[in-house]
């Protein structure tokens, strides 16, 4: 069966997003759950161990707070209360923090920080599921146990006010509530005085116990401006205030005779300069982002000397502590442990008890979780530790009091704590648990369709480009109908032998049959392909290899194109160089800037001029006598100044790139220095930013216009205008005419005004590309076509970057429109070098935007972009094209140009079609097969696994690209 | 005739590769606390001067350079003057690459400019000594098939060399070791020196293994 290379890759691509979402599958565990499906009662509380003795309390002591006040301010980072902005901004809470009266942590949160899994985080004590994140935007109500059900039960009152996430997770749960959404981020007043305005009133009643406080003003600071905003400062001093109008409140409260109140500051997610959810300072040593813990009560008595760092913990450990201290079961799925100093005022006895009840609770979710608990170190630690404690409870009873028991009390804790650290760590250790089965399925497809590539680069990118799978041949062999008996007993085995849980075995036997099929298929076909090149083919493959070695070697740009692309691969086995992913992309764009001058200048100054050309190019010149094409003949054709602007070109790509980079600094490295984006988006800067955002506009105007049709002109200025006065309506940039009372809008009509022209300029493009494929045959018709498409991608873009990413715009424009005005056509690169050359560009355009390969980096609010209300699917559409809109912008434009430059091969899209699918697979291969290999390293939650998520959409993303360079193929193929 | 080409060319590269580790060795005994990463500036520039040095000595010596016609004072002065002035700007012009490669714009300007600088000297000075201030010759040597003598293709090579060792030296930045190495420009230094040292080892003994190919035109 022949089909085209371009339907060939975008087939491929799409069967290989289909066996990375199995592996995806499989890779992210499913969190660690006690195997009860009820909540953990009181009633089931273990007796306090007491040895000889069969009875004795089986009461929790009593609690050690009557009221609790937990206020959550989110982004608020370590260095904000403990740094020097603390002292000038937060004296108050310096002030306790250092006088003694408080125990404070520095909390180490998992990966996932973003808001629905912290909060899940914080009220059942387990580690979020990496899932979580993907079901942060829509999350439903919580059914796992958790802290604010076992309140609810216990009969105390819980107040709460803030982010409406809460709401969602726990409805009915709160006598008295009032949300804010967290959606508009560019409101970072209204946010938090939706939630002081009931303090007083609310501190002044006695009818409550728990008392909730969420404040996002701070964060929405953060993600409008970054963490060196102006605005920060008076932002801490409010919280500041808050702080201390409760804590008075309080200790007021304490002297009227109530019992010990805490108030519990905590950050719900805290921030590093990434302009996004979550992030967090990263301390490198531990890869887990941080987050900030003040406990302060009325009756921490302790006296420190001086200011010391906060201790770490998890955050987790929250939990525990906060339900024994309200004197509650601890929720089952917890896998915290308690913070021993919080409950020092207590009673020997009392801790041994809490340590107990903890160590219980934590030994019954390891039984439930692992098959052979009866091995695990914590689990036997803890046995050992409740024996020691029922004798230790023996002695206590028979009235002793000598030094001995004391002594022997606090070896108990000793024991205790160290069976409780292990068991902890053991069961987050869990989360680290595969789905093996499915990823190595997953695994297979995607390197088979790999190989699959690789064997037929020959056909796919010769003149014909039609590959010739032997699909009828391997499906009527019997190796074919041998490897799924195999396979099928390989199902069978593992699925029946132990009581697995994979995915497969939930899948009905019908389409696990159909996903052996398949996959024997494909093996079948690559064995085929083999065999034939290998048998039948043998002479013509050595024609063409001998006819490939004489008339092309290898160029400079062609080692460098290669070499940068293995080079790349390779370095994502570095978790630093996946951090940084973004400076190799740069790296190797700068080199091939250079690559292609020295080619430029190797093309104009023959023997002539004065330009030192190797300066730059760091490649031997080959001393093989194979000189390539010859461009000598073209060079007497060329006007002078062409011959300048083409010289000119890829160093201004170099200027253009070098001051792309200094916009957006990303990464983790070097992510907090300061740059442009920054400095624009500081309030301070709005009427530069106002200037600069619609300077872009126009020259993307101007730059975009020239090849549309008269009515997409039109359309695409008024669509610019409208991008601009959304983005004033917002309150980003300034309108000359702008009354100064005028208030902030969430510029929904402005939004769908643009929309409106991005629909009618994508409309027009496709009419036209009917037009030339159905009526006449004209390719100047399905060129124009193609170009309005592409600019009504180029409006979407517009409208949802952010305005100080707008120079992104113009210059991928810039540098598109001069590259292939100067560079690729005149230089006659073929469809494969320009290929993998716009690859790069994407590539590094996708970092110059701002993102990294952390999730945090994702700009969400590109998905609210002229909605009233969160909607799913757009909002999931909007916030995927933003976030790739610098490679969508390059493979579009390689459409364009390489359907433009039809009369040099009519198979140029196919071959750029196929290198596009083999540039994807080859990293998504390597990487798939790399994360399995590292999935017990330090960093998989942090970095491999995000990275591991970008790829896949990355995937995704360049399959529907696939598909419509294969839609314009056939456009082709039928015409002629 | 080539072999005692090859032959002055092994001497004039042991005699660089040995200044390059003279200078790293001899000022331990004159300046305090130095060490190539604590001083690394004073490194750099006592290797810079010791091959500066030695190549300008040795190839004048060896009398390598073109033949010049005029051999007045005058013309030696302005070839000398033309000389410091493209080393200059070829100092200046690596320091550019330099940043549109990222390194900072303003923060460690000089750092940035002393690499340039032991760039420069591994390179183009050595093009000054062997071809003179003279931009034609340049490009033939630098072009395809344009190297005339084995001095020429020796210049090839080290030239290459040290700009991949530079390339190469770049990668270990973005590791988050916390070596002193990792500091800029640092490894990238060190990179050039070793790709520069490199370069004169394999030049004698590539040109030593493809004599027989190397045919090159007289001059
Ligand atoms: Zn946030
Ligand atoms: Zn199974």
């Amino acid at each position: 069966m022949k089909i085209r290379s371009s339907v060939f890759a975008s087939l491929c691509l799409v069967i290989e997003v289909f066996g990375i979402v199995l592996f995806l599958r499989g890779f992210f565990p499913v969190p660690v759950k006690s195997s009860l499906s009820s909540k953990s009662k009181v009633s089931d509380l273990p007796l306090e161990p007491l040895e000889g003795h069969a009875a004795n309390s089986s009461r929790i002591p009593p609690p050690l707070f009557k009221r609790v006040v937990i206020m959550l301010v989110d982004a608020l980072r370590e260095d904000f209360v403990f740094g020097p902005k603390g002292k000038e901004f937060m004296p108050y809470t310096r002030h306790l923090v250092e006088r003694g009266s408080s125990h404070s942590f520095v909390a180490k949160a998992r990966a996932p920080t973003v808001t629905m899994p912290r909060i899940k985080a914080l009220t059942t004590g387990s580690i979020p599921g990496f899932i979580d994140v993907v079901m942060n935007l829509n999350s439903p109500a919580l059914q796992e146990d958790n802290l604010i059900w076992q309140a609810k039960t216990a009969g105390k009152k819980v107040v709460f006010y803030g982010d409406d996430t809460w709401i969602r997770l726990f409805p009915k749960h709160f006598m008295e509530y009032d949300g804010t959404t967290s959606f508009f981020v560019s409101d970072y007043t209204e946010v938090d005085n939706n939630v002081t305005r009931h303090l007083d009133s609310t501190l002044k009643r006695d009818d409550w116990d728990v008392l909730i406080l969420h404040y996002l003003g701070l964060d929405h600071i953060g993600h409008l401006s970054g963490p060196h905003s102006s605005l920060i400062g008076p932002k801490l001093l409010e919280m500041d205030d808050i702080l201390k109008k409760i804590h008075t409140a309080l200790i007021s409260k304490v002297k009227h005779g109530l019992l010990k109140n805490l108030l519990k500051m905590c950050v719900e997610h805290s921030r590093s300069n990434i302009p996004l959810c979550s992030g967090s300072s990263q301390l490198k040593l531990s890869g887990h982002p941080f987050a900030l813990l003040v406990l302060i009560a009325s009756y921490f008595k302790t006296v420190r000397i001086g200011f010391e760092t906060p201790e770490p913990v998890e955050q987790v450990d929250f939990t525990p502590t906060l339900a024994l201290g309200l004197g509650l079961p601890i929720s089952q799925n917890n896998v915290g442990h308690l913070i021993l100093p919080v409950f020092e005022e207590n009673t020997l006895r009392e801790q041994l008890r809490f340590l107990h009840l903890n160590g219980f609770q934590l030994s019954h979710l390891i039984k439930d979780s692992t098959p052979d608990f009866e091995k695990d170190p914590g689990y036997e630690q803890f046995r050992i530790a409740e024996k020691s404690h029922g004798s230790w409870m023996k002695l206590y009873l028979e009235g002793n009091t000598s030094e001995v028991l004391s002594n022997m009390g606090k070896k108990v804790l000793k024991q205790y704590m160290d069976a409780l650290k292990s068991m902890s760590e053991s069961l987050s250790k869990q989360l680290g648990k595969y789905d093996m089965y499915s990823m190595i399925v997953g695994m297979s497809i995607v390197l088979e369709v790999l190989f699959l590539l690789l064997i037929t680069m020959a056909e796919a990118l010769s003149g014909a480009a039609e590959v010739d799978l032997p699909l009828s041949s391997a499906l009527c062999s019997l190796p074919f109908y041998l490897l799924c008996l195999f396979c099928s007993s390989i199902h069978v085995m593992v699925c029946t032998s132990t009581e697995s849980t994979c995915y497969f075995c939930s899948l009905s036997w019908a389409l696990v049959f159909a996903v052996i099929a398949f996959f024997s298929s494909l093996l079948c076909v690559i064995l085929s392909i083999i065999g034939r090149k290998l048998f039948w083919a043998k002479p013509q493959m050595k024609n063409i290899l001998k006819a490939q070695s004489s008339d092309s070697g290898f160029s400079e740009l062609d080692i460098l194109l290669l070499t940068g692309t293995l080079g790349h691969v390779l370095s994502l086995g570095a978790s630093s160089f996946i951090e940084e992913e973004h400076q190799t992309w740069y790296f190797l764009l700068n080199t091939l800037c250079l690559a292609v001058f020295q080619d430029v200048c190797r093309k104009y100054f023959r023997e002539k001029k004065s330009h030192r050309d190797l300066d730059e190019n760091s490649y031997l010149p080959s001393k093989d006598d194979t000189p390539t094409v010859d461009y000598s003949s073209r060079t007497s054709a060329l006007a002078g100044y062409e011959k300048w602007l083409a010289l000119v070109t890829p160093l201004a790509t170099l200027v253009c790139c070098r001051m792309l980079r200094s916009l957006n600094q990303t990464g983790v490295q070097w992510a907090h220095l300061p740059d442009l984006g920054h400095w624009l988006n500081n309030s301070e800067h709005i009427v530069e930013l106002s200037l600069l955002a619609a300077a872009s506009l126009v020259l993307i105007f101007l730059l975009v216009q020239r090849r549309c049709s008269l009515v997409s002109k039109i359309a695409l200025g008024l669509g610019l205008l409208g991008v601009y006065s959304y983005r004033a309506a917002v309150g980003n940039v300034l309108f000359p005419w702008q009354q100064d009372g005028r208030d902030i809008s969430k510029g929904t009509v402005e939004a769908r005004f643009v929309y409106i022209f991005v629909l009618g300029i994508l409309f027009t493009g496709a009419k036209d590309l009917l037009r030339s494929q159905v009526i006449s045959s004209d390719t100047q018709l399905k060129s124009r076509g193609l170009w309005e498409i592409y600019s009504g991608v180029v409006l979407l873009a517009a409208l949802l970057f952010r305005p100080h990413n707008l120079p992104v715009l113009l210059f991928c424009l810039l540098i598109q429109t001069i590259m292939a005005q100067f560079i690729w056509k005149e230089l006659q690169y073929d469809a494969a070098q320009t290929t993998i050359m716009h690859y790069w560009f994407g590539q590094a355009f996708l970092y110059f935007q701002g993102n990294s390969n952390n999730i945090a980096t994702v700009d969400i609010s590109a998905g609210f972009v002229g909605l009233e209300n969160y909607v799913e699917i757009p909002a999931i559409f909007l916030t995927a094209f933003c976030t790739y809109a610098g490679p969508l912008l390059w493979a579009c434009h390689l459409v364009c140009y390489l359907s433009s430059e039809r009369e040099r091969s009519t198979a140029a899209i196919g071959h750029g079609c196929y290198c596009f699918a083999l540039l994807r697979s080859i990293p998504a291969a390597a990487y798939i097969i790399l994360v399995t290999a590292l999935r017990y390293h330090l960093f998989i939650w942090s970095v491999f696994s995000p990275k591991l998520l970008y790829e896949g959409m990355h995937t995704l993303v360049t399959a529907a690209v696939c598909v419509f360079f294969t839609a314009m193929d056939q456009n082709h193929a039928v015409r002629t | 005739m080539k072999d005692i080409e090859i032959k002055g060319m092994i001497s004039a590269h042991t005699i660089m590769a040995a200044s390059v580790l003279m200078a790293t060795v001899l000022p331990l005994l004159f300046v305090d606390g130095f060490s190539v990463y604590g001083t690394h500036l004073v490194w750099l520039y006592s290797v810079s001067g010791a091959v500066a040095a030695v190549n300008i000595t040795v190839y004048w010596l060896l009398g390598i350079s073109p033949p010049s016609k005029k051999n007045t004072l005058s013309y030696k002065v302005s070839k000398a003057f033309r000389s410091c002035l493209y080393f200059i700007l070829s100092c200046f012009l690596f320091h550019t690459v330099v940043v549109l490669y990222g390194a900072p714009l303003l923060e460690s300007a000089l750092e940035t400019f002393s690499f340039a600088v032991l760039l420069s000297t591994f390179t183009t000075l050595r093009c000054l000594c062997i071809l003179g201030p003279n931009v034609q010759a340049w490009i033939r040597v630098f072009s395809r098939d344009g190297a005339m003598s084995v001095w020429d293709t020796s210049l090839q090579i080290t030239t290459a060399c040290s700009m991949i060792g530079a390339w190469l030296g770049a990668f270990p930045i973005p590791l988050d070791w916390d070596r002193p190495w990792q500091v800029w420009p640092v490894s990238c230094t060190l990179g050039a020196t070793f790709g520069f040292l490199t370069g004169l080892v394999v030049a004698p003994l590539w040109i030593h293994w493809h004599r027989k190919q190397l045919t090159y035109k007289s001059k």
